[in-house]
């Protein structure tokens, strides 16, 4: 294979599989946070704030993974 | 043709110093953002007007997001995080606005390379880079100033082998938190900047207006989220004395 198409290759594996890890973990993470507004729901702006936290970091995976296939392809 | 660089481009030279469509764009919000401020600090009054509200309303909600994060430090790194919050807000937004990305000039003669005149500022790495570093220096900051210099020991710390390895790990966390502030601002924002244009390259009517308003609510996030955290690591950082009183 030449170069130019394994770039293509490289670029759509790259984020494809770099995003599978964070959507789970996401997932989890929204889940329990609902689960516990539903069980305390008088706390729900401590707990939304430290969701947003908790999302940044998670979140902050998925996007190194996209700067890695946008490095790839436009480089 | 989609013209996407990564890097963003020089436009001219100050000296030795390139200076590039997005510091140019970053110079453009730093005027509007200092203008603004002062005709909106004049003539103050204690029942507000309509403008005064609204500002108060911004600079009061900051604040009680912030207190409740920082604890006693509020009063210190009140100004550190809502400039950041404002700026990065304001700079993330001045992406999205006409003519940013689009108004520029071909470099060769034959119309094959495009260079726009402005850019938006974050999706720099340079510019998240400083951001992140301004950050980085005022958590190690605020953990030297509240714990003295017995904060260092934190990193290094000679008494047991284990607790060796651990200020290792300590250190290699504290610069891991710069890398992720970089690239989780610069990978939203210039991703964003991607999506657009090949949405508006794809189909330029009507169907790029919900992704603009996914880039609005994006670098809103991600502007909150960088203040949030710098607040998050300063009062970790400044609380680390107590802890160890606890613990030890």
């Amino acid at each position: 294979m030449d170069e130019a198409s394994m770039r293509l290759l490289a670029t759509a594996l790259a984020i494809g599989i770099g995003t599978i890890g964070p959507g789970i973990g996401i997932g989890f993470l929204v889940g329990k946070a609902l689960e516990s507004i539903g069980r305390n729901p008088e706390v729900e702006g401590h707990i939304q704030t430290n969701m947003i936290l908790g999302l940044a970091f998670t979140e902050a995976l998925a996007i190194y993974a996209l700067v890695i296939s946008l490095i790839i392809k436009f480089t | 043709m989609l013209n996407i660089s990564i890097s963003a481009e020089t436009l001219f030279y100050l000296g030795p110093l390139p200076v590039t469509n997005s510091l140019l764009t970053t110079w453009l919000v730093m005027l509007g953002l200092a203008i603004f401020a002062y005709f909106a600090s004049r003539k103050l009054k204690m029942i507000p007007s309509g403008f005064q509200t609204a500002i108060e309303i911004v600079v009061g909600g900051l604040y009680d997001l912030f207190a409740r994060m920082s604890g006693k430090f509020i009063k210190n790194v009140f100004p550190l995080l809502a400039t950041l919050f404002i700026f990065i807000i304001v700079v993330n937004w001045s992406g999205l606005l006409p003519g940013v990305g689009t108004i520029g000039f071909y470099g060769t003669p034959d119309k094959t390379e495009f260079t726009p005149l402005f850019r938006a500022p974050t999706a720099d790495v340079n510019m998240t880079l400083a951001l992140a570093l301004i950050a980085f220096f005022f958590i190690q900051y605020y953990g030297f100033r509240t714990a003295g210099l017995t904060y260092g020991k934190k990193f290094i710390n000679l008494t047991n082998p284990i607790y060796f390895i651990v200020g290792i790990l300590e250190i290699v966390s504290d610069i891991s938190k710069i890398i992720s502030f970089t690239f989780r601002l610069f990978g939203n924002i210039f991703a964003g900047e991607v999506l657009l244009a090949v949405i508006a390259y794809l189909i330029p009517f009507l169907v790029p207006l919900p992704f603009f308003a996914l880039e609005l609510f994006v670098g809103f996030i991600q502007a909150l989220v960088f203040a949030m955290l710098t607040a998050a690591f300063i009062s970790m950082a400044a609380s680390h004395e107590t802890h160890e009183q606890a613990t030890h």
